[in-house]
């Protein structure tokens, strides 16, 4: 499955929220969409899932454009990982799960046993199957994200859609989140907020900044000092981590940034680096 | 540095061999819960037509009802006890059940469409337009030219005219929000609510302001077998649509995002839930005129025993809504006898408490989220 976004724009009223974005992610790819609060990267996933249509541009999976596939066609194809909770109405997780199976199904037809398989594999490739008959909503931030994770796989697509996934989790769930992600080998886009996990775990990147893409490429590529000071406003190192191998960065308090000799922060950051081993 | 942690391991149910779901058992069962149900419907209707001044043998109710059906039982009763039960109660306590299914259903609707567990059917204006054609009807005497089924008729397009006016303020830039729905349905409400109750304090006809507050109730007296028709039409298409969607409605109130991501069209389905909902409701509302509770407080009671998967609250609901209303018109027409209550004045005093009993004796499973 491959995505590619041809410069969308979306405005409400006379305030462009996208202007021109422009996106690819490859087949098997994990690509991350990062930016401040307000920058667009949720308008731009909305638009890839079709909660909102662009008024100019196109966006489509596989050389389609999404738009003209209908509804349960899209869904098919493009699983989406939400932030949204059923609030009032309770679920159990096997439910919640077995949602997935919407667009497949139609009006007439009745689960059967291979969609509770599909239910069931996806609970146990996500660790939640002795969860199935718990209430949805007495699940942690990291079980619940999981169990939508579960209900993507579920639903098939080969696309997924993530929005920030990581948000209010712990730490280790942070990471437990993104390894899974990581592991399913589908192609994944998805907006994430914690710079230090994009560059762990994603293939490529986009930067957003005020509805436009303002950097794209590899963590290495994007995650440049000036950029960094530009967009989000922060001062910052970019180290690479000695066992990862992968991009580090470290945000520099405002007073650090004034300090005579740099070399102190970077002794001290490297402590705190090399201080695990 | 830092201290270590210590995190119960979760991974432990995933070495031994997967249980039995009991979410998977529970689907198997369920057609046992249905049957159970219907069941109980049909002693229902049957006891609730033995009841009243004139005692009759629930036997003789079958009998009574066989022979004007098919003309082959016999057997011994007077020919007043024929007419009590196949001309006057048979029809009432049918329509009492056509009324409870209805208004369930129509609640469950409701409430999935705009994803609030407080919406009932009347959340879009309806019983307070149906009110405001009924008091014109009662009081004023408009509409005089369509008879006997003036008040039917009048409050059927009222309720459709608030309808078309909330669907079509609450509309914004081509789509449907919850939210305006509501709050649109609410405002219409009050202004024709207030119409409803300039008009009652102007009148001078004691006799029809008690009528129109005895209507503004609910009531199921005086229901004719003609009266069964279109209700029965009513619920049983828009009952049969509800539940082919169910899946579409699941999607729906886990989410208006999570319902696109998973192919429905949720502006065009919700419309369409309104319009089935609207019909639904409009037909009981001429019928029974504003009968509250039921759908507001029965898909929730469902729901504490079935979860909120639209497959099982949809056909529980209406059965458990025909049981409920005609046990309900069984106590208005008994307890006060020969005087009739309103039935939203008995589904107040009994449904009220009994709702909050069940809800503080089964909190796990209602609102237990945030735990």
């Amino acid at each position: 499955m491959t995505l590619h976004v041809e410069n969308i724009t979306w405005r409400v009223e006379e305030h462009t929220i996208l202007r021109d974005v422009a996106v690819d992610v490859a087949a098997g790819e994990l690509v991350g969409v990062l930016g401040p609060n307000g920058s667009g990267k949720s308008s731009l996933l909305r638009c890839i899932y079709r909660a909102l249509k662009p008024d100019a541009g196109y966006i489509a999976l596989d050389g389609d454009n999404v738009w003209d596939l209908d509804a349960r066609e899209a869904a098919r194809r493009t699983a989406t990982v939400l932030q949204e909770t059923p609030g009032e109405f309770e679920f159990v997780v096997w439910e919640m799960v077995l949602m997935g199976r919407t667009p497949h199904k139609s009006m007439f037809a009745r689960e059967n046993a291979e969609d509770h398989d599909l239910v069931e594999n996806a609970l146990a490739q996500v660790g939640m199957l002795s969860f199935a008959d718990r209430s949805f909503s007495t699940l942690s931030g990291g079980e619940k994200q999981r169990v939508l994770i579960a209900r993507a796989l579920a639903q098939q697509a080969r696309f997924l859609i993530l929005d920030e996934p990581t948000n209010h989790l712990d730490v280790r769930y942070q990471l437990e989140i993104l390894d899974l992600v990581r592991g399913l080998q589908v192609t994944t886009f998805t907006a994430l907020h914690d710079l230090n996990l994009a560059a762990t775990y994603c293939d490529r990147l986009y930067i957003m900044a005020e509805g436009e893409i303002v950097a794209a490429g590899t963590p290495e590529d994007v995650f440049q000092p000036a950029l960094l000071r530009q967009v989000f406003g922060v001062e910052a190192e970019v180290q690479v981590h000695p066992r990862t191998e992968k991009l580090h960065i470290v945000f520099l308090p405002a007073h650090a940034a004034s300090l005579p000799d740099p070399a102190p922060v970077e002794a001290s950051a490297s402590t705190v680096l090399v201080g695990g081993r | 540095m830092g201290a270590v942690v210590e995190r119960p391991t979760q991974d432990q149910g995933e070495t031994r061999p997967a249980p039995a779901l009991r979410s998977k058992r529970r689907d198997a069962r369920f057609p046992l819960v249905v049957l159970a149900l219907a069941a109980a419907l049909l002693v229902t209707l049957t006891l609730a037509v033995t009841i009243g001044p004139v005692a009759i043998a629930p036997l003789t109710v079958w009998q009574i009802a066989l022979s004007r059906l098919t003309g082959l039982a016999s057997g011994e009763w007077s020919a007043a006890h024929e007419n009590i039960v196949w001309l006057i109660r048979l029809p009432r306590v049918f329509l009492a059940a056509l009324v409870g299914a209805g208004l369930a259903v129509v609640g469950v609707a409701m409430q999935a469409a705009v994803r609030n567990p407080l919406a009932d059917p009347y959340i879009l204006g309806i019983s307070s337009g149906a009110s405001l054609a009924a008091v014109l009807v009662i009081l004023l005497g408009l509409f005089k030219f369509f008879g006997i089924y003036s008040l039917s008729v009048a409050a059927f397009f009222g309720s459709v005219m608030s309808f078309v006016i909330v669907l079509t303020l609450a509309q914004n830039r081509g789509t449907l929000s919850p939210v305006r729905l509501i709050l649109v349905g609410v405002a219409l409400s009050f202004v024709l609510s207030a119409g409803t109750s300039f008009i009652i304090f102007r009148a001078d006809d004691a006799e029809g302001i008690m009528s129109v507050l005895f209507w503004l109730q609910g009531s199921v007296a005086g229901a004719k077998w003609s009266y069964l028709t279109i209700p029965s039409v009513a619920v049983l298409i828009g009952t049969t649509y509800l539940v082919l969607q169910a899946r579409p409605l699941n999607a729906l109130i886990a989410g208006e995002e999570t319902a696109i991501s998973l192919g429905v069209n949720t502006n065009r389905f919700r419309r369409v839930l309104m319009v089935v909902a609207a019909m639904i409701t409009g037909v009981m509302v001429a019928l029974a005129g504003a009968v509250g509770f039921v759908g507001l407080m029965m898909p929730h009671t469902v729901r504490l025993f079935v979860g909120s998967d639209h497959r099982r609250v949809l056909p529980v609901s209406l059965l458990a809504g025909a049981i409920f209303l005609v046990w309900v018109d069984v106590l208005a027409r008994t307890i006060v006898q020969p005087e009739e209550m309103p039935l939203g004045v008995i589904t107040g005093f009994i449904g009220g408490p009994f709702f909050i009993w069940l809800m503080r004796h089964r909190r796990d499973a209602l609102g237990g989220g945030g735990s």
